[in-house]
């Protein structure tokens, strides 16, 4: 899987609604993959992942000509994403909401005022053998997953898939403020997940700095 | 972190990663990153999961598309084509 492959056209919206020949196949290539490892992620469910991205592409189509801007096609098929995966109604979907936090997600310090050291893997330095990158490369899909529902949608739709913060609070309908402090503390939370996955990694240095 | 200042700038972190930090707390940000040995290091640790998050490993294989599915999504295009009003 080439990084080409996550890169849409971003005339593809404008090209699928004056029906040019190859942008059909295009469009669904490139968003059945995405909308399936949302879905996934969102719902937790292969099956429901594989029923979400096949809805949302269907509903796509059929109000591709409500569509009014192509520069909003992304939001706007998340948007139709995001509630198709409300409508499975399972795993952590409905759960009730979990708040993360900030103070739990701050580094641990060990020792007292001037002597206290920062509990910390070495970022800059890691391992370079191609099993530990691997590892390292899959570490934040597990971590992603684990978030709660709350935190997880935001970033899947900020960091993964590039949105706007603005796009994304249209998409999940809560306020821009309220985005931004669940990007903040879910980017925390998988920080201090890779961090402890680092810090137990065979190899990885750790940085215990004042 | 480890002490107040530190504190301050922990909940903006990430509007500082994303340049979305108004000019004047991004330069007191810079200003106390520069004095803050372990802030450095805690900042460029949460930019590097970002990053790692951006470029997120082999995604979970979805099954490939059936005939009958792309059928049916064909058919959903054409018609929604259909009932575009032409410019």
């Amino acid at each position: 899987m080439t990084k080409n492959f996550w890169q849409v056209d971003p005339e593809i919206a404008q090209r699928l609604l004056d029906g040019s020949e190859g942008a059909f196949e295009s469009f669904v290539t490139a968003y059945k993959a995405k909308l399936f490892q949302y879905s996934f992620l969102m719902c937790g469910h292969r099956e429901d992942a594989e029923e979400v991205a096949q809805e949302t592409l269907l509903r796509v189509f059929q109000s591709l000509d409500q569509l009014r801007d192509p520069a909003r096609l992304k939001p706007w098929v998340f948007r139709i994403a995001k509630n198709a995966c409300l409508m499975k109604r399972r795993r952590s979907v409905f759960a009730p909401a979990v708040e993360l936090s900030l103070d739990e997600l701050k580094p641990r310090l060990h020792g007292e005022g001037e002597s206290a050291k920062l509990e910390i893997a070495d970022w800059s330095a890691l391992p370079e053998d191609e099993a530990f990158k691997s590892e390292m490369r899959n570490a934040p899909t597990a971590a992603i997953g684990g978030l709660p529902v709350n935190y997880r949608s935001v970033v899947l739709l900020r960091d993964i898939e590039g949105l706007s913060t603005e796009d994304t609070a249209e998409i999940l309908e809560v306020r821009i403020d309220t985005v931004k402090t669940r990007l903040h503390r879910a980017r925390l939370e998988l920080r201090k997940q890779m961090d402890q996955f680092l810090r137990s990694a065979k190899g990885a240095p750790v940085d215990a700095r004042q | 972190m480890h002490d107040n200042d530190c504190d301050q700038i922990f909940a903006l972190l990430s509007e500082y990663l994303d340049q979305e930090l108004p000019p004047a707390n991004c330069a007191d940000l810079e200003k106390h990153l520069k004095d803050c040995p372990p802030c450095i290091t805690f900042v460029e640790s949460l930019r590097r999961s970002v990053l790692l998050c951006r470029q997120l490993g082999e995604p979970v294989q979805c099954a490939p598309i059936s005939p009958d599915q792309l059928n049916s999504l064909r058919e959903a295009y054409r018609a929604a084509l259909a009932r575009r009003p032409r410019c």
